[in-house]
C-alpha cells in the first residue's frame, strides 16, 4: 500500500475506531429455543471518544461488548475495531467486568500483571505502573494482599486498574462502577476522565446510572429491550473538562429527561 | 462460645477413649474371654511395646511405607499425565472415558492374586497394587478440577490475548488444587491398603505379612498391635497432605470439595 492510501485509510479509521454495521446476535440453548439479543446494530466511535451505553437489564449490553472484545461470535453484521474485524480477542483492547473476576490465589499486584504476563511485556517496567494505578484508585498498600481480604467495592477498582495497565487504546468497561458507594463512584467518575484525558483512549462504558453515562460521555447510545436495538444515540453537548457541578446543571437534567423518557415509555423501570 | 466449644472437645475425645478402654478391659476379665479370640487393651499395649523394641518389626514397617509410597508416587504421577490429556483433548477423553469407568467397576483388590503371579512375592507386586487402587481416585479428582475452572476466569484471561496454554497453566491448574489435594488425601489411604492386601496374598515381609504370622501363631495381641501401627501411618500421612494442602491451596475453602 502507498503512503497515500495509508494516510487515507488512518483517517477512516479514526473516524470509525469503533465500527459496527448490521449487527445481529441470535443464542442459541441446547433445547432448540433461540434468543435474539442484538438486532440491527449500527454505531461508529471515533479515536479517543467516551461513548456509553444504556439500557434495561437483558437488552444486550453485555453481549455488545463481549463481541466487541472477540469473545463470543456474531451471528450477522460486522465489528471491527481499529479498522480489524474483530474474530479473536486483541491485545489493544481492555476490558473491565461485570464482576470483578480477580485469581483468589493471586494477589492484587499478581492480579493487575496478568495482561503483562499473557502478553509477555516486561513485568518489571509494568510493576511501578500497577503500584501507580493502584495508588490512583485509592488501593495504595494493598499490593500484597489477596482478593478475599478485600471488600466487593475494592475488588473492582482493582479489576479496573488491570484492564488500564498495558494502555490499550480500547477500553471496554461493563457496569464498572456497579459495586460502589456514591461517593467513591463519583470519584472514579473524575478520575476515569482523568486517566481517558491522559490517555486519549477509545472508551464504551456500560452503565444503568442514566445520570452517570450523561455525565461521563460524547454521545449516549441508548437501547431498547428485546432484540436489543438502538434507539436512539444522543450527542452530550456539555462542556469539558467535566465537573461534579455539572451533575445537577439543567443542561445535564435536559439529557437525563430524555434519555428516561425511552425507560418509561417502555415501562421499564430503572 | 468458641472458647468453651473447643475445650470441651478436648476433655469429651480423651474421656470417651478412656472410658471405653476401662470398659474393654474390665468386660474381657469378667467373661473370662480368651485372649486368642479378643485381648485385653494392656496385653495389645505390651505387643506392642515389645514389637517396637524389635529391629524385625521396623524392617517390616519400613517394607509397607516403602510400597504405599512408591505405589502412591507412580499412582499421582500416571493420574497427573492421563488427568491433563483427559481433560484437555476432547477425542481422549471421548475414547478413554468408558474404559476408565470399566475399570473403576473392577474390585482392584481381586487383581491381587494376579499381580502376584505376574511379579512375584516380592515388593513390586505390592507396589503395584497400591498405584492400581489409589489411581482413580486421584484421576477422578484431577479431571473434575480441571474442568472446574471458573468461565469468568477463563474469560478474563481470554480478552487479554491468553493462549490455551496459559490458561491451563494460570487458571485451571491452580483451580484443580484443592480437588488434587483432595484426591491425594483418599489415594494414600487407599495405597497403604494396597500394600497391606498384596501383603496378605503372598508375600515375605511387611505389616501384612507380620499379621499372617501372628495369626498362624494365634498371637492375636500382636494382630492388634500392627493395627494400630498402620493407623497411625494412615493418620500421619493424612496429617502430611492436609499440612501441604493448607499451604499450597491457602485461598479455598476445602469444604466443598468432593472427596472421592
Ligand atoms: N450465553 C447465553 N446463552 C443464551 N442466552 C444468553 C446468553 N447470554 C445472554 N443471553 C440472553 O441475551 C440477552 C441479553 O443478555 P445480556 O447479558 O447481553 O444483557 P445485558 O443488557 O448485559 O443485561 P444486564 O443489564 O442485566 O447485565 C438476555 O435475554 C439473555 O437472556
Ligand atoms: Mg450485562
Amino acid at each position: 500500500m502507498t503512503q497515500q492510501n495509508n494516510a487515507i485509510q488512518d483517517a477512516s479509521n479514526e473516524a470509525s475506531w469503533i465500527s459496527v454495521k448490521g449487527l445481529h446476535k441470535v443464542y442459541r440453548t441446547r433445547t432448540g429455543d433461540s434468543t435474539h439479543a442484538l438486532a440491527d446494530i449500527n454505531f461508529n466511535v471515533r479515536r479517543g471518544e467516551f461513548i456509553s451505553i444504556v439500557g434495561p437489564s437483558g437488552c444486550g449490553k453485555t453481549t455488545l461488548l463481549n463481541i466487541l472484545a472477540g469473545l463470543i461470535s456474531k451471528t450477522e453484521g460486522s465489528a471491527a475495531v481499529s479498522g480489524h474485524e474483530v474474530t479473536k480477542p486483541l491485545s489493544e483492547i481492555g476490558m473491565v467486568f461485570q464482576a470483578p473476576t480477580l485469581l483468589p490465589w493471586r494477589t492484587i499486584l499478581e492480579n493487575l500483571m496478568i495482561p503483562i504476563e499473557v502478553q509477555k511485556r516486561n513485568k518489571t517496567e509494568y510493576k511501578a505502573i500497577a503500584a501507580d494505578l493502584l495508588k490512583l484508585v485509592g488501593l495504595d498498600g494493598f499490593e500484597n494482599k489477596y482478593p478475599n481480604e478485600l471488600s466487593g467495592g475494592m475488588q473492582q477498582r482493582a479489576g479496573i486498574c488491570r484492564a488500564l495497565i498495558h494502555s490499550p487504546s480500547v477500553l471496554l468497561m461493563d457496569e464498572p462502577f456497579g459495586a460502589l458507594d456514591a461517593m467513591t463512584r463519583e470519584y472514579m467518575n473524575l478520575e476515569l476522565l482523568r486517566i481517558w484525558k491522559e490517555s486519549n483512549q477509545t472508551i464504551a462504558l456500560v452503565t444503568h446510572s442514566i445520570t452517570e453515562a450523561v455525565f461521563l460521555s460524547d454521545r449516549v447510545i441508548v437501547m431498547s429491550p428485546r432484540p436489543g436495538r438502538i434507539a436512539e444515540i444522543i450527542n452530550i453537548e456539555l462542556p469539558r473538562p467535566r465537573t461534579l457541578e455539572m451533575m445537577t446543571s439543567d443542561a445535564s437534567g435536559h439529557y437525563v429527561q430524555r434519555i428516561r423518557h425511552y425507560f418509561s415509555a417502555a415501562n421499564v423501570i430503572e | 462460645m468458641k472458647f468453651l466449644k473447643v475445650r470441651s472437645e478436648f476433655i469429651l475425645v480423651p474421656g470417651l477413649f478412656i472410658v471405653v478402654i476401662l470398659a474393654w478391659e474390665n468386660l474381657i476379665n469378667i467373661l473370662e474371654v480368651k485372649e486368642t479370640i479378643l485381648p485385653t487393651p494392656s496385653r495389645i499395649g505390651e505387643a506392642l511395646i515389645y514389637q517396637s523394641q524389635t529391629s524385625f518389626f521396623w524392617t517390616n514397617v519400613w517394607v509397607t511405607t516403602q510400597e504405599a509410597l512408591y505405589g502412591f508416587v507412580a499412582a499421582t504421577i500416571f493420574a497427573v499425565i492421563a488427568g491433563t490429556f483427559i481433560s484437555q483433548i476432547k477425542i481422549v477423553e471421548k475414547t478413554l472415558l468408558p474404559y476408565l469407568v470399566g475399570f473403576q467397576a473392577i474390585p482392584k483388590i481381586a487383581l491381587a492374586p494376579i499381580f502376584i503371579i505376574w511379579f512375584g512375592f516380592g515388593q513390586t507386586s505390592k507396589v503395584v497394587m497400591a498405584a492400581i487402587i489409589a489411581f482413580f481416585p486421584i484421576l477422578i479428582n484431577i479431571i473434575e478440577g480441571l474442568k472446574s475452572a471458573d468461565s469468568d476466569h477463563i474469560r478474563m484471561l481470554r480478552v487479554f490475548g491468553a493462549s490455551r496454554f496459559q490458561i491451563f497453566k494460570k487458571v485451571q491448574v491452580p483451580s484443580a488444587m484443592p480437588f488434587f489435594f483432595a484426591g491425594l488425601d483418599v489415594g494414600i489411604l487407599l495405597s497403604i491398603l494396597g500394600a497391606v492386601v498384596g501383603e496378605f496374598l503372598g508375600s515375605q515381609a511387611g505389616l501384612g505379612n507380620m499379621v499372617l504370622v501372628s495369626q498362624y501363631n494365634f498371637e492375636t495381641p500382636t494382630m492388634f498391635a500392627i493395627l494400630i501401627v498402620l493407623s497411625l501411618m494412615g493418620i500421619f500421612a493424612h496429617i502430611i497432605i492436609k499440612a501441604l494442602q493448607k499451604r499450597y491451596v491457602f485461598w479455598a475453602d476445602s469444604s466443598n470439595i468432593i472427596g472421592t
